[in-house]
């Protein structure tokens, strides 16, 4: 091979090997850091799309509305925990220990991170309020379609 | 009657902006001089036109004209006047006519500054800048028009800015970012007329190349800016969250950092030149993504408050036009750009191909993991997040060949570097950066971890790099104090945004492996102490504000007993929106920022108090503000602003 085309073969060989490399590292990276979102009936029930339940120990997100009463609190530390419901028949028990976001309030829908510890109670680790009167993710809005929270109309 | 008036010299501009597209294109395909002329003439009509909108937009913001549907939502008359200015991009509207304004006033720029290029030339890329402009004009007047009213029944008063954005950093990131996106659409404008044109020479690399480093510059100021914001203002101490909308910014930033490195090689050597164009399309392209995934609503975000999903079909519609034409004219005309350069393996011509190709494996990484959810949901497999272990993960991997380089490749040469000759300096680098690691973490490091050894070298590794690679160059040919004299604007440039990364890694990695971080029960009276600091609870007082009222924390915090600073932290509650907001206190430091916000009230009287002490956290953004001090040397060279085309060879063959 002349120099030319040496230089091209390595030039285009070490590109096709740093992209190969990029994407691997990727991917399993990816694999290792996804966390499904859950409502609490998936949690008890298995997803609705294909009906696989949660294992014990998997990292993952949930969301739904805090139960009216339910928040408990340690006396000592900053531990809490509360029941999340959504519109199915689901009920499930977050623990938290940490400072709850400004918006936290029981019958809001919340978002919370963290990992399943039984079949019906989660650590979390982060606990997410929707950012301000109107916006609540998606996936919170989904699960409680039809029930009957907090939300103020105010013009329009 | 005024915001009437602003309506209709929108739709002015719109018309004025596909004028500029049509009869500029028309005059260079049949030779007509007055139609290539025009091009100008209709740039600054434009520019007059959104300009006079945008201003009837502020003023109807300072004189509360709450009979305008957009300012009833977004702004109060208790709203502090700057505020109310500022509220003018606080939403989805505002922030599309500031993006227009902002286009305009880059088009104006380019018509009034490029008087050294041929009129031919500018005319396509005015033409081009002028498509764009009347994309988003359609945009803003079908889809989200600030200018409409609320009569006859409009509101005594306005529904208030949000309270996350009323703060100073808010003012000025918006700004700045759309500077930033929008002045990719020049880069942009000029690569799609080289492509029309089927000239790429080293001219259009120079031509393009003040214009991608003023875009960037604004770019990488507004995400430092938003990232300071978020520090202090979320009120959870973090700096950045990997969340899709700064996602958003990242990714364009990504391919700007490697359209100036590419276009460097392009204007030095003309070899990389169709690669150059490509990152040009994708730069914009990726800015328009960005536009889309924040003003669609497809994503959950911080940023989500701006979103509204009917919006999205016109942006992805213009997104799929924009990338697919331009796309399609790169595929037709870029085989007719030939590279006539050679360089060998070991040359400043591979070491920045790297560099490229460690830019845009990151972009993929950053891509990957923003569209990776979207894609997964809507092929039904149900809702997933990735998180910051991902990105964190994957940048620190790459980051180790991409600082390794970025130290030493600015003293390969071009064209062919004899590996023998590196040995010295690379040995004398290798020595120091490990010398000043080791006295670094001695100085500042309370225990050790892999990744902070790591991240550190890397960062004095760069530093002792561009200083030893300073020196060489200054004591080339004279003395020292002489010579460095001597070095270029565009050299200062390269080696000022190579310290700013440097800087930006060591803070990065301080804050990340020595923040301590407290969520602690705290009531009046009683103190926390870790790290030499006592954070004292001394008292909570009450405090009234214009449009908030605050409950406020005073810590007194000592260092070894010695007094260092009465620390207010507030937790506010927006009157209008009912809504809190923590404002975090934060006393600043060189070395060291402690961070105090107030969590919530508990039931005994006591309070959740966040805690931080965030080592060499100012460092994350002084690095990027020293980035941007070197493109705004580069802009400032002199070859940029000379009337006369230099002769030859350019003096300094540093890019």
């Amino acid at each position: 091979m002349n120099p030319r085309r040496k230089k091209r073969l390595l030039i285009t060989s070490s590109l096709i090997v740093g992209l190969s490399c990029a994407v691997g590292l990727t991917l399993f990276a990816l694999q290792q850091n996804i966390d499904l979102f859950y409502t609490p009936n998936e949690i008890i029930n298995g997803k609705n799309e294909t009906g696989i339940k949660p294992e014990i120990g998997q990292r993952l997100r949930v969301g739904g509305m805090v139960l009216n009463g339910s928040v408990q609190r340690d006396p000592d530390s900053l531990k809490v925990s509360f029941d999340l419901i959504d519109n199915q028949a689901g009920q499930i028990t977050v623990y938290f220990d940490g400072i709850l976001p400004d918006l936290f309030r029981e019958g809001q829908g919340i978002v919370a991170q963290g990992t399943l510890k039984s079949s019906n109670t989660i650590d979390a680790f982060e606990v997410l309020a929707k950012h301000d009167e109107e916006y609540m993710p998606p996936e919170v809005a989904d699960a409680l379609k039809g029930m009957d929270h907090l939300k103020t109309e105010q013009y329009k | 009657m005024l915001p009437e008036i602003g309506q209709f010299t929108l739709i002015l501009a719109c018309l004025l902006a596909l004028l500029q597209t049509i009869y500029p294109l028309y005059g260079v395909y049949t030779g007509h001089q007055g139609a290539i002329r025009s091009a100008k003439m209709f740039t600054i009509l434009q520019f007059v036109a959104v300009a006079f909108s945008f201003v009837i937009l502020s003023y109807s913001f300072l004189i509360n004209d709450f009979s305008v549907d957009y300012i009833a939502t977004n702004s109060n008359s208790a709203l502090p006047w700057y505020y109310r200015l500022s509220a003018v991009w606080g939403a989805h509207e505002g922030s599309l006519l500031l993006w227009v304004f902002l286009l305009a006033s880059w088009s104006i720029a380019v018509a009034l500054m490029s008087k050294r290029l041929p009129i031919e030339s500018v005319a396509r890329v005015l033409a081009v800048l002028g498509l764009l402009a009347f994309g988003f004009y359609l945009f803003v007047l079908l889809t989200s028009n600030p200018f409409d009213r609320t009569l006859p029944y409009f509101p005594i008063d306005g529904r208030d800015l949000n309270p996350l954005l009323q703060d100073f950093g808010l003012i000025i990131h918006p700004p700045m970012l759309y500077m930033g996106y929008v002045g990719f659409s020049v880069a942009f404008a000029f690569a799609i007329a080289a492509l029309l044109e089927g000239r790429l020479d080293s001219a259009w690399a120079k031509w393009s190349r003040p214009w991608t480093m003023a875009a960037w510059m604004f770019l990488t100021v507004g995400i430092a800016l938003g990232s300071w914001w978020a520090y202090y203002e979320l009120g959870w101490g973090g700096w950045w969250f990997w969340d899709p909308v700064e996602n958003a910014s990242f990714m364009p930033w990504l391919a700007g950092t490697a359209l100036i490195h590419s276009l460097a090689v392009s204007e030095k050597r003309g070899v990389f030149k169709s690669w150059t164009v490509l990152l040009a399309l994708s730069a914009f392209s990726l800015s328009l993504l960005g536009t889309f995934l924040v003003r669609s609503g497809v994503l959950v975000s911080v940023h989500a408050f701006a979103s509204d999903p009917t919006r999205g079909l016109f942006i992805l519609g213009f997104l799929v036009l924009v990338i697919g034409g331009s796309l399609l004219l790169y595929a037709v005309q870029a085989a007719k750009v030939k590279s006539r350069g050679r360089y060998e393996l070991a040359s400043r011509e591979s070491v920045l191909l790297i560099n490229n190709i460690l830019l845009i494996a990151a972009l993929i990484v950053v891509l990957l993991g923003t569209l990776l959810p979207l894609v997964h949901k809507e092929i039904g497999l149900g809702s997933i997040s990735i998180g910051e272990p991902f990105f964190n993960r994957m940048f620190t991997i790459l980051i180790v060949p991409f600082a390794l380089f970025v130290g030493v490749g600015s003293l390969f040469r071009w064209k062919r570097q004899q590996l023998n000759d590196l040995k010295k300096p690379l040995a004398m680098i290798l020595i120091i950066s490990t010398l000043v690691t080791v006295l670094f973490l001695l100085v500042f490091a309370p225990f050790l971890t892999w990744l902070a050894v790591m991240g550190t070298f890397l960062g004095f590794w760069i530093i002792v790099g561009v200083v030893y690679e300073i020196y060489l160059r200054s004591t080339h040919r004279h003395s020292f104090s002489k010579g460095i004299t001597k070095l270029g604007n565009s050299h200062w440039a390269m080696s000022f945004g190579h310290l700013g990364l440097a800087v930006m890694i060591i803070g990065i990695t301080m804050t990340q492996n020595y923040s301590i971080e407290k969520d602690v029960k705290l009531a009046v009276g009683e103190q926390i102490s870790f790290e030499h600091y006592e954070f004292h609870f001394d008292q909570v007082k009450g405090l009234k504000a214009q449009n908030y009222t605050a409950t406020v924390g005073v810590f007194t915090v000592k260092k070894d007993g010695d007094f260092v600073a009465v620390m207010q932290a507030e937790k506010r509650l927006y009157t209008v929106q009912r809504m809190p907001m923590t404002e975090a206190a934060i006393d600043e430091g060189f070395t060291r920022d402690l961070y105090i916000a107030m969590g919530e009230v508990l039931p005994d009287g006591a309070w959740a108090v966040r805690i931080y002490y965030k080592p060499f956290i100012r460092w994350i953004w002084l690095g990027p503000l020293l980035m941007a001090f070197g493109g705004l040397l580069m802009i400032c060279d002199r070859r940029y602003r000379s009337k006369k085309e230099p002769a030859g060879v350019l003096g300094d063959e540093h890019a």
